[in-house]
């Protein structure tokens, strides 16, 4: 069993400066990591014969909603802000987890993909990619998988989505 | 003249008796061998997430019942627990006790379903109906408990919606008595049935470490002979207090981790599940169990991961909160979807017919897998 801060400062001297900082609360705290470096932080968590977070409980693509929100007919169009994934890893052998965070830009949400570390990360990955349209890089096979998909409305996680008057050329009854 | 060959695809569903709803598998053959399985799912898609942001924290928990609708009560205790510690709240000692026995009595519910279409999936039609008819009555005890039998709104945050019924400790305690010879019966029906052990051992067999680095929880992760349960390896509400196995798959009759281990566990469970709601009825405390809901739930900023164990795994609940009275963000780890995207590995070089047999193994729900 390892504290968040005892992993936090194993991750520091291993990583240096693409390990950001642990933020503090009451309930899982989390670390926040270069959304572009987290498969080798993920590959070193799973493979370090002290660490061995062989379980990904979790991974969830959250929409900040940090930018300027701007209201244009109604409809809040939000201006910047990040996208962020959340890892919750588990150990099944020395049974201690730890939650990573990743935060991308709006405008090029980018994160690489963990799917060849943990295979469960690939469907998890393919619905936030889904959902709130973050792309992961070097994923095996990044479609579609909980919306049609010819979807062409966007991103239904997204703060800012409106849905589409139309579909295929029909209206859309509501 | 050469012979040519080529891979054929074949689609099975969206609409097909043994998908357990509307899945469709893209089955990519060579002859009757399996080259590859790609799943194709989302037909049940109503984005239950986008829902929850618009929602405030109680008025979630109907929408929880329709994800695995089997377990509707383990959706809801899972998402209780969630906002609680969310809130940190205590709860008096006897809803914690009905919850559990509720969360067990869903257990045996939901695994009667998995054996039975399993068996009829296969072939053999009579388990199917002697399994629902024990389901029956466990669906009556919950119809006499809150009035629905199958999507409850029963368990809410900090509480329950009623107390138990006059003679509901009475009634589970025959339902008991009546169940523990009726799961030999189905022993002997089913689980040493020579046609059904042909057509299940040593098939789709899930090695451990592939089971772990896929994520696979429950039933099927101990079918793959690992003793890993949730009530017991990460605790929660009053499970510890109860003295129960787990059971693992021991390839009594073929490989370990094979379809006829998975099936096997889940009949064990049940047996388990018993014990615990027995254990549970004999300690059950007195008290009011409305007594700590509160009036407005306002949780304070911050998220939480909390998870519980479902008959089909592990099911998970990520919220964020912002302070206000509806959840910033809801993410469902349901596992019928991670169990699901297995199906490629577990079918590669298996015949067209054991894609059946491997999924009626897996026990998926798609509501729940679709959300």
């Amino acid at each position: 069993m390892k504290s968040e801060e005892e992993l936090f400062n194993i991750l520091k001297t291993k990583f240096n400066e693409n390990v950001i900082k642990l933020v503090k609360q009451p309930i899982d705290p989390f670390i926040i990591c270069d959304p572009l470096m987290i498969n080798e932080i993920s590959l070193y968590l799973l493979s370090n014969e002290e660490l061995l977070f062989d379980n990904l409980m979790n991974l969830s693509g959250v929409d900040d909603a940090n930018g300027k929100s701007t209201p244009i007919e109604g409809i809040a169009t939000i201006e910047g802000g990040t996208l962020s994934v959340y890892y919750h890893l588990e150990s099944t052998k020395f049974r201690h987890k730890v939650v990573l965070k990743v935060c991308t830009p709006r405008e090029k949400p980018e994160v690489a993909s963990v799917a060849l570390v943990w295979r469960s990360a690939d469907w998890h990955e393919r619905e936030a990619y889904d959902l709130l349209g973050i792309k992961f890089l070097n994923h095996p096979d990044l479609r579609r998988i909980l919306m049609p998909y010819d979807w062409e409305a966007g991103y239904p996680l997204r703060k800012d989505y409106a849905n589409p008057e139309f579909y295929h050329g029909m209206k859309v009854p509501y | 003249m050469a012979i040519k060959t080529e891979e054929m695809v074949l689609n099975m569903g969206p609409q097909h008796p043994s998908t357990h709803g509307v899945l469709r598998l893209e089955l990519v053959l060579e002859g009757e061998i399996i080259q590859k399985v790609i799943p194709h799912i989302g037909y049940l898609h109503r984005c239950f997430e986008k829902h929850c942001e618009a929602m405030t924290y109680p008025q979630v928990i109907p929408y929880t019942d329709r994800m695995d609708y089997l377990a509707a009560m383990g959706n809801e205790f899972g998402y209780a627990i969630t906002v609680e510690k969310l809130l940190g709240i205590q709860l008096p000692e006897r809803v914690e006790y009905i919850r559990v026995i509720m969360g067990e009595l869903q257990r045996i519910a939901s695994h009667l379903v998995a054996i039975g279409t399993y068996g009829a999936d296969i072939g053999a039609m009579t388990p199917f109906l002697f399994a629902f008819r024990d389901r029956e009555v466990i669906l009556n005890l919950f119809e006499i408990t809150c009035g629905a039998r199958m999507l409850y709104n029963y368990i809410w945050v900090g509480g329950l919606s009623h107390d138990l019924h006059p003679d509901f400790v009475r009634l589970t305690r025959e339902f008991i008595k009546y169940f523990r010879p009726k799961i030999v019966e189905m022993n002997e029906l089913l689980s040493t049935n020579r046609i059904f052990i042909e057509r299940t051992a040593n098939v789709g067999v899930l090695p451990l470490e592939t089971a772990i680095n896929f994520g696979i929880t429950g039933p099927m992760l101990r079918g793959s002979g690992f003793k890993w349960d949730l009530r017991r390896d990460d605790t929660y509400s009053v499970y510890n207090k109860f003295d129960f196995d787990i059971p693992v798959g021991e390839g009594k009759v073929g490989t370990v981790g094979d379809c006829w281990d998975r099936y096997y566990v889940r009949i064990l469970e049940m047996g388990e599940s018993l014990k615990i709601i027995e254990q549970a009825l004999d300690q059950l405390p007195e008290g009011d169990v409305t007594s700590a809901i509160p009036k407005r739930i306002k949780p304070p900023v911050g998220s939480v991961y909390k998870r519980v164990e479902n008959p089909r795994g592990e099911l998970g609940y990520f919220i964020i909160s912002n302070g206000t009275t509806s959840p910033f963000r809801v993410k469902v780890r349901a596992p019928s979807f991670v169990n699901l995207g297995i199906m490629d590995v577990l079918c590669k070089n298996h015949m067209v017919a054991d894609v059946i047999a491997i999924l009626g193994s897996v026990d998926i729900v798609l509501g729940e897998v679709d959300r």
